[in-house]
C-alpha cells in the first residue's frame, strides 16, 4: 500500500482486495464481542481536519480509530482558527507539530488532501475532497457489494443521478473498475462531467432501460448545496425520470440491491419505501464503513513509520 | 506492498521476534514439498510421528480433563475449548479435537483466534494480512481454554493470543499445547503439552508443514547457516 490514501486510483487490486478482506476479518473477530476494541494503534494519533461538514464519515473515521485504540483529535474549520484565516498549510503543520500520524482531511476544494500530503510526514486519507475523490465511500460500497452479492467480478452497478458533483461516483467508478466491476452511469446529460468518456464506465440517460440488468443500482444524492446553476427543470421532473421509487425497484432481479451513501433526499432520489426496503443496504453501509476504514487505518498506520 | 516487504528487512538474529516461526509463516503459499532434501535441512519429525505425537498429546489432553474433575478447580472435556492460534495452529486445534471425540466419544469446541492485531512487533515489521478468527457459538467464558500453536519460541505470540482472549471473554483456565518447544524464550510462558522439545540454536529455524496447510505433515530443522534463503 502507498502512504496515503488521496484517491481509488492509490489502490491496485490487489492492495483493494487487502483492504476488503482486512476489513471481513476485523468484522469476524469483533462479531458478538463484548469489548469492541483493539489494542493495535495505542499511542498512534489520528487527526479528523474536517473543513466541510459530515456526520458519518467523520464519526466513523473517529470510531474505526478509536476502535483501533488511537488517540483521535477531532478538528473542525467552524470554531478553530481558520476562521481567522489560518491557513491549510499553516494548520497541518500546527497539527503535526503536535504529533499526528495520519491526517483524515475533508476540504471542500478538490486536490487539497494531495497539497497536504506534501506538506506532513504522516499518512493523510481523503475523506472527501470537493467534487474529486471519496475513496474511503468507495472501499466501504465495494465491501457491502462483496458481503451482499458474494463477489464483485462482473457485478453490474447502476451509479445514478448527479454524477458531476459527486466524488462518491468518481472513487467508484475506479475502485468498481479495478475490482473487475462493470459500471452505468445513468444521470441527464447536464449532470454528466466533460469527458465522462474516457471514464471506464458505460453512460447512460435512460434509467429504465438500465434497472433490470442491474445487480446494484447506487443511487447519489442530489447535492442542493452545488446547484448553483439549473441543471434539471424542477425537483418533481428529476424524480421522475432519475429517482427510484417503488415501480421502479420492482422491475429489479432478485438479488439485486439498492445503495445510497447518505445522506439521503427521501422523495427525490429515492422513495421511504425503496430506502426502508429489505433490498436497501443503506443502514448497513454505514455500520461496513467502520470496518472498511480501521482496515485502511490499519494497513497505513500499523506497521513501521517509513 | 508494505507487510511483506517488511519481512525481509528484519534480521533473524533480533531478540524480539520469532524469527524461526516467521520463516515458516512467510512460506504458506508455496507448496513446501522437498524441502528435507536440501543440504542443511534435518526432518525432526516424519509424518508418522506427527501423528502419532498428535495422539498422545490427545490422550493427555482427555486424562487431565477427567483426573481434574474429582477435584474442584477444572472441569471435564465438556468444558475443554481448542483454540488454535493461525496459521497452523488452526488445523492442529482441530486434529486435536478430532481425536479427543475419536478416543473419548465426547466433541469438544474448537476455533481460532488471529493475533495480528494483538502484536508487539508490527511497527518494527510492519502490517500483514490478518486470518480468520472463529469462536464456539457458546463462547469461551467459564471454558478450559487449550491455545494450540505449531512451534513455540519466544513466545511473544502467546501473550499476543492471551492479550487477544481476554478481549473475547473470561475462561476458567488457560492452557498451551504446542507440537514443538524450540526453546529461546523471551517471556515469563511455558507450555502444559508439548509435542516434542527441540534445543535449538537461534539461527536455526523450525519448520512445521501440515497437510491442511501445506500437502504434506513433517517437522523439519534447518541451518541458515546453508543458505536456505527461506526468510526471503
Amino acid at each position: 500500500m502507498k502512504r496515503h490514501l488521496l484517491e481509488a486510483a492509490d489502490l491496485d487490486r490487489a492492495d483493494a482486495t487487502l483492504v476488503l478482506d482486512t476489513a471481513a476479518q476485523i468484522d469476524q473477530a469483533l462479531a458478538g464481542r463484548e469489548v469492541k476494541k483493539l489494542p493495535t494503534l495505542r499511542g498512534r494519533t489520528v487527526v479528523n481536519l474536517f473543513y466541510e461538514d459530515s456526520t458519518r464519515t467523520r464519526i466513523s473515521f473517529e470510531l474505526a480509530a478509536k476502535r483501533l485504540s488511537a488517540d483521535v483529535i477531532n478538528f473542525s474549520a467552524k470554531g478553530s482558527s481558520v476562521s481567522k484565516g489560518e491557513s491549510l498549510k499553516d494548520t497541518a503543520l500546527t497539527l503535526e507539530a503536535m504529533g499526528s500520524d495520519a491526517i483524515v482531511v475533508r476540504h471542500s476544494a478538490s486536490g487539497a488532501p494531495h497539497r497536504l500530503a506534501n506538506w506532513v510526514r504522516g499518512s493523510v486519507v481523503n475523506a472527501g475532497d470537493g467534487t474529486h475523490e471519496h475513496p474511503t465511500q468507495a472501499l466501504l460500497d465495494a465491501y457491502t457489494i462483496r458481503r451482499r452479492l458474494g463477489r464483485l467480478e462482473g457485478v453490474r452497478v447502476a451509479v445514478v443521478g448527479d454524477v458531476l458533483h459527486s466524488r462518491v461516483a468518481r472513487s467508484n467508478v475506479r475502485l468498481l473498475h479495478t475490482l473487475g466491476a462493470e459500471v452505468t452511469l445513468v444521470a441527464p446529460p447536464t449532470l454528466l462531467p466533460v469527458g465522462v468518456g474516457s471514464w471506464p464506465a458505460e453512460v447512460s440517460y435512460d434509467l429504465d432501460a438500465v434497472l433490470p440488468k442491474a445487480d446494484v443500482v447506487m443511487m447519489l444524492r442530489v447535492q442542493a448545496e452545488r446547484m448553483n446553476a439549473s441543471f434539471f427543470p424542477s425537483a418533481r421532473e428529476y424524480s421522475r425520470r432519475y429517482g427510484l421509487d417503488g415501480r421502479r425497484m420492482g422491475v429489479l432481479g432478485d438479488d439485486a440491491i439498492v445503495m445510497h451513501p447518505g445522506p439521503m433526499n427521501r422523495g427525490m432520489e429515492i422513495a421511504a419505501e425503496v430506502a426502508d426496503s429489505p433490498r436497501s443496504t443503506i443502514v448497513e453501509q454505514v455500520g461496513n464503513g467502520v470496518s472498511v476504514r480501521m482496515a485502511v487505518l490499519y494497513l497505513l498506520l500499523g506497521g513501521a513509520p517509513s | 506492498m508494505q507487510y511483506r516487504r517488511s519481512r525481509s528487512d528484519h534480521s533473524f538474529n533480533d531478540p524480539s521476534s520469532e524469527a524461526g516461526k516467521e520463516a515458516i509463516l512467510a512460506r504458506s503459499s508455496e507448496p513446501a514439498l522437498g524441502a528435507s532434501s536440501a543440504p542443511g535441512t534435518t526432518t525432526l519429525l516424519t509424518a508418522a510421528d506427527v501423528t502419532r505425537v498428535v495422539d498422545r498429546m490427545a490422550h493427555q489432553l482427555i486424562e487431565r480433563a477427567e483426573s481434574t474433575r474429582e477435584g474442584d478447580q477444572t472441569g471435564g472435556l465438556a468444558d475443554l475449548v481448542l483454540i488454535g492460534i493461525p496459521t497452523r495452529g488452526a488445523p492442529l486445534a482441530r486434529r486435536l479435537a478430532a481425536r479427543i471425540e475419536a478416543f473419548s466419544g465426547t466433541p469438544v469446541d474448537v476455533g481460532t483466534v488471529d493475533i495480528t492485531l494483538y502484536r508487539d512487533d508490527l511497527r518494527r515489521r510492519g502490517v500483514r494480512a490478518l486470518e480468520p478468527t472463529t469462536l464456539p457459538e457458546a463462547g469461551i467464558d467459564d471454558s478450559v481454554v487449550v491455545l494450540v500453536d505449531d512451534v513455540l519460541f519466544s513466545g511473544r505470540s502467546v501473550r499476543a493470543a492471551l492479550d487477544a482472549l481476554r478481549d473475547v471473554g473470561r475462561p476458567r483456565a488457560v492452557r498451551l499445547a504446542v507440537l514443538v518447544d524450540r526453546g529461546h524464550r523471551e517471556l515469563p510462558i511455558r507450555a502444559d503439552y508439548v509435542g516434542k522439545n527441540v534445543p535449538t540454536s537461534r539461527s536455526q529455524s523450525v519448520k512445521v508443514h501440515l497437510t491442511e496447510v501445506d500437502g504434506a505433515d513433517e517437522v523439519l530443522l534447518a541451518d541458515h547457516g546453508a543458505g536456505q534463503g527461506d526468510r526471503a
